[in-house]
């Protein structure tokens, strides 16, 4: 029976063997020295804040694995012979373990790498004193759960996502929090201006201190090894028992580096030679079919560096839904169906505090010169709209671009249905089309105030139509395009 | 500051309220039996009580006893010479014991109910109020922190305390006479009568609905659908559960909860009530019609279009208890695949239970004879459903468990309507909760906050709409996603997604 060993038990690991094991009866071994059981790393937060406890973030009960033959085991993976397909563990419990010491193998027919990432460091005086830390992985919440009571003060190095969940997450716990970000503007390298500033406004108006255009320069310990403070390029000190870096993460690719690799080749992505000469650059390098250079080792998740991405795609996209449909693709390719991973029009989303932001599409933080946008903000300025759309025609993959294409939303405070917007931009209905019909895509719940009224005013005004709204939320709501089986 | 003043506050009143058990002078006299006993039962009751006569007791605890004790040994020659109609009630005992209290809570009613329920209204206020100061949002911080909301030595003991309630409401009640004492007053207000004990328990129970239904609606304004929905509880359960009953028999007409319905009201056909609904004239048989349209063409009609919600947390005096009172305990319901087992055994267990008992009682009305198919004693049905499920679990269990197990035990477990509206919510209703495409980031709010232990994530992260039958449709795992995944909605039956995808939107890879 063939042995497929998967390293990893997040989300890009485990969609996978769930997969393999709907498709496929061969063996899979799922290893990971992180937990016994898959959690959600997204909901980490809401453990340490108290909604809920760590047993509640597993998405399948412990049963699950043994059932669907899933075998799970517990180790670091130390290194990997590629020739004899074959995995080496570290000896438990030795995190130190500078020589070849090894804590038995395991062999494999495939191998599917889900690494996931670290968070980056980037060289900071002082970066691993007690106090400083990143937030990626089970050990890092217990590590701040149990910093936490000689916490008065923190700084948070890093305006992201997860560094305001950090905020947030220690701002439940009555800590003070400065957060330090390189930016003039929260996230605006990823946000357009007003959505940046109204997630600013939110992050400000619950008391974290936002200290914009303010960088790390170094990380000042006590006698004890004990951050006391940090300073800033531009001269401040600032007093704080704890540090949380998260300045973006890395792909977790450790395991597969050599000491010394050369950068080989000068077209993008160049790459290194790592362990039994797997292609590295940032990530593991995998082309569309998520192989690496290697036969039958696959790489998918936060680890996997995709040589030729989709047009508009990033090569390295370490979020949640991708890692799933990486999973879902390459178990096909594994089960004897060679399947090119394709993830469909983007969609992410997030909370900033009290505020939800939902995104579909490509709405980037600058305009584009061949793109238009409408903007609405409500008076609270907490709720807001954005549509990007084409100005003119233009090659593009997935879906037509007619001038006035809808081609991306970013939502906050209104809930929007993924399907209608996907349907939208796929089909390239126009801006006019979309805001006549945009209660269609309104999943908010019921009796919410709607605002596509006013939506629709702003536009009309703005550009001297006159459109009105042709589509309804009611009590009983239509779906439309929903491809549905029951 | 002000919060910890109300707490405070409320707990010296609550001390206070636990004090008043043991308040008042307590003296037998021979009026008091011979208004409480039917002339054929009054000699035994002077001979067997003589010895309590016209004594004094500086307590409740050993004069209630003494006179359960003697009451229970009439009760015992009554059983044995079969003599059923002599026996002496709860009811009964309960009046003598507060027929014989003299004391200052006595004469200081008023005084004493503003020093316990008035001021444990103004402390859990105090309390609640300035939660709005807080940003309108999600706030479920340190909830796991928490020793009463997370089975730790406070839910225990509020748990604990819940039971003892209980079991003293349903079948001791001559121990917590002096409670129902203090709401004497309201009850003069309202019906010009002395309160009995079901009239403390309803005031009681009105009360946590209106008080706690407070904090929730701070606690949820975000959300109009969960403002509404309380809103409703409220009202529903003031004005039709409480107040309107009360007007009824004010008005010497038959008095009856409009929105509770067979089975959940078990007694709905039980003999006496049938037979007071007839004798009540045009308005009784009015009731009588109304009870039973409810449940026959209300009851599928409204699951049709709206999901069992439109009861359950809407309109319903037990939901509407669990989500105000119970809000707080809703993360305690047990999410495994196991418990949802039980659930559907004893649920539907106790549907047929009731059904089985209800058509028993009615063949006894209707024939006259007390075994149903020659061999079912209906009496014993009857007796048996009314202790086990209409005392015990809906009761005792039903709300003794909220810190225990979650706040929807009985309506999860136990309610026999629950079970019949679940059967149509699940095979015949536009009601569904849509997932959200592919949004969905499996991080478990929804199914650590869902009251009726349904594992929402299970559904959701594979793409699959929640159709359950035990969904009440609260509202509260939509109201908790980080990401927007969850929605209630209603739309054309066909269009519930019942089978997950083979894969979620997002993911281009042929179907
Ligand atoms: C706090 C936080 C919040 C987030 N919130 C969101 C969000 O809201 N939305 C979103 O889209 N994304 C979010 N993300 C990102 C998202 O969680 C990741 O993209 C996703 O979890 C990556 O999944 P993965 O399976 O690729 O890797 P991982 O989940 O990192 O899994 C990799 C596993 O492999 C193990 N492993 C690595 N090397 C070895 C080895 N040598 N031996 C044994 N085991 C090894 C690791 O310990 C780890 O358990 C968040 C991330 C964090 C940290
Ligand atoms: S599934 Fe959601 S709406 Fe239904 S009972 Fe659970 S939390 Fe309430
Ligand atoms: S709360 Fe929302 S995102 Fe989290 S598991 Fe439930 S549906 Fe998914």
């Amino acid at each position: 029976m063939e042995h497929v060993v998967i390293i990893g038990n997040g989300i890009s690991g485990i969609t996978a063997a769930r997969h393999i094991r709907k498709q496929s009866d061969c063996k899979i071994t799922v290893i990971s020295g992180e937990t016994d059981h898959f959690f959600s790393r997204t909901a980490l937060m809401y453990v340490y804040m108290g909604h809920m406890k760590f047993e509640h973030t597993k998405p399948y009960e412990d049963w699950f694995w043994e059932k669907n033959r899933i075998e799970l085991k517990r180790a670091w993976v130390k290194t990997v012979d590629f020739e004899e397909k074959k995995l080496y563990f570290r000896l438990p419990n030795d995190d130190n373990d500078k020589e070849a010491k090894i804590g038995g193998s395991i062999s494999y027919d495939k191998l599917i790498l889900a690494l996931g990432s670290t968070p980056n460091k980037f060289g900071w005086k002082g970066q691993n004193l007690k106090g400083v830390q990143g937030l990626y992985s089970y050990q890092d919440l217990e590590s701040l759960q149990e910093m936490t009571p000689q916490i008065k003060k923190a700084v948070i190095v890093g305006g992201g996502l997860i560094g305001v969940e950090l905020a947030e997450m220690l701002h439940s716990r009555e800590i003070d929090v400065t957060f330090l970000v390189r930016e003039s503007s929260f996230w605006n390298t990823v946000m357009p201006p007003e959505e940046s500033a109204l997630i600013s406004r939110h992050i400000a108006e619950n008391h974290i201190n936002l200290q914009f255009s303010s960088e790390l320069d170094e990380i000042i310990g006590d006698e004890n090894g004990q951050v006391k403070a940090i300073r800033t390029k531009s001269g401040d000190e600032i007093e704080c028992q704890f540090v949380g870096l998260t300045v973006g993460v890395s792909p977790n690719i450790a395991l597969l580096k050599v000491p010394q690799g050369n950068m080989i080749g000068r077209e993008k992505p160049a790459f290194v030679l790592g362990v039994g000469g797997i292609k590295l650059n940032r990530g593991i390098l995998v082309n569309e079919y998520l192989e690496t250079n290697i036969p039958d080792v696959y790489a998918i998740g936060d680890c996997a560096e995709h040589e030729t991405p989709q047009k508009d795609r990033k090569n390295i996209e370490q979020i949640w839904y991708t890692g799933r449909i990486m999973g879902e693709t390459v178990a096909r390719t594994i089960c004897g169906k060679p399947t090119k991973y394709q993830p469909g029009i983007f969609f992410n989303s997030a909370k900033f505090f009290d505020i939800e932001y939902q995104t579909y599409g490509q709405v980037p933080a600058e305009l584009p010169s061949d793109t238009k946008t409408f903007y609405w903000e409500h008076s609270s300025g907490k709720i807001c709209v954005r549509i990007n759309y084409q100005a003119n025609s233009a090659e593009l993959p997935l879906r037509r671009t007619d001038p006035k294409a809808v081609m991306g939303v970013n939502t906050f405070g209104i809930r929007m249905r993924h399907e209608v917007w996907d349907e939208w931009i796929t089909s390239g209905k126009s801006i006019e089309y979309v805001l006549e019909n945009l209660p269609t895509a309104n999943f908010d719940p019921e009796f919410f105030k709607q605002y596509e009224k006013e939506i629709l005013e702003k536009y009309n005004a703005e550009t001297g139509s006159s459109l009105i709204l042709k589509s309804k939320k009611g009590i009983f709501s239509k779906l439309p395009f929903v491809n549905r089986h029951s | 500051m002000l919060q910890k003043l109300g707490l405070f506050i409320f707990l010296a009143a609550f001390g206070l309220f636990i004090g008043t058990l043991g308040m008042n002078n307590y003296k037998l006299t021979n009026e008091i039996l011979e208004k409480n006993f039917k002339e054929d039962a009054l000699l035994d009751a002077k001979i067997e009580l003589a010895s309590m006569i016209d004594q004094n007791y500086s307590n409740s605890y050993t004069f209630a006893s003494e006179l359960s004790e003697g009451i229970n040994q009439l009760n015992k020659v009554y059983n044995a010479q079969q003599a059923w109609d002599k026996k002496i009630y709860e009811d009964t005992i309960l009046s003598i014991v507060k027929a014989s209290a003299n004391g200052y809570l006595t004469d200081n009613k008023g005084l004493m109910f503003l020093l316990t329920f008035g001021l444990a209204i103004i402390g859990a206020l105090l309390f609640i109020l300035p939660e709005i100061q807080k940003p309108a949002g999600i706030k479920n911080d340190g909830i796991y922190f928490n020793p009463a909301m997370t089975r730790k030595w406070l839910g225990i003991s509020i748990g604990t305390f819940l039971i003892v309630f209980y079991i003293a409401l349903y079948f001791k009640p001559q121990y917590i006479a002096n409670w129902t004492m203090l709401v004497d007053p309201v009850s003069k207000l309202i019906n010009g009568g002395e309160a009995s004990r079901w009239f403390m328990y309803g005031f009681l129970y009105t009360i946590s609905v209106l008080v706690m239904g407070i904090r929730y609606i701070i606690r949820y304004r975000h959300s109009k659908y969960q403002i509404f929905r309380t809103l409703s509880i409220m009202f529903f359960q003031t004005c039709i559960a409480f107040i309107l009953p009360e007007i009824m028999s004010n008005l010497n007409l038959p008095s009856a909860d409009l929105k509770n319905m067979w089975p959940l009201d078990y007694s709905f056909f039980f003999n006496y009530r049938i037979d007071k609904l007839i004798a009540g004239g045009t308005f009784g048989i009015f009731l009588l019609i109304w009870g039973i349209v409810l449940f026959v063409v209300g009851v599928p009609v409204m699951v049709y279009f709206f999901g069992k919600r439109w009861y359950c947390s809407w309109v319903c005096g037990c939901g509407g208890l669990a989500e105000t009172l119970g809000d707080p305990f809703r993360q305690l319901s047990d999410k495994s695949l196991k418990a949802w087992k039980i659930e559907r055994y004893l649920i539907h267990g106790v549907l047929a239970f009731a059904i089985i008992m209800t058509i028993g009682v009615l063949y006894t009305y209707f024939t006259g004879s007390y075994n149903l198919l020659g061999f079912i004693p209906t009496e014993s049905l009857k007796s048996s459903y009314g202790f086990l499920i209409g005392s015990i679990f809906s009761g005792v269990v039903g709300t003794g468990f909220y810190p225990l197990m979650g706040n929807r035990v009985w309506c999860r477990f136990g309610c026999p309507l629950a079970a019949y509206l679940g059967i149509i919510q699940r095979f015949k209703s536009k009601f569904r909760i849509t997932t959200n495409g592919g949004q969905c980031i499996s991080c478990g709010n929804c199914s650590t906050h869902c009251e009726m232990g349904i594992d929402v994530r299970a559904y959701a992260q594979k793409g699959q709409d929640i159709v359950r039958s035990s969904c009440v449709g609260c509202g509260v795992c939509s109201a908790v996603c980080p990401r927007g995944v969850l929605n209630l909605e209603n739309a054309e039956t066909g269009t519930r997604v019942m089978i997950a995808p083979d894969v979620l939107l997002g993911n281009l890879m042929e179907k």
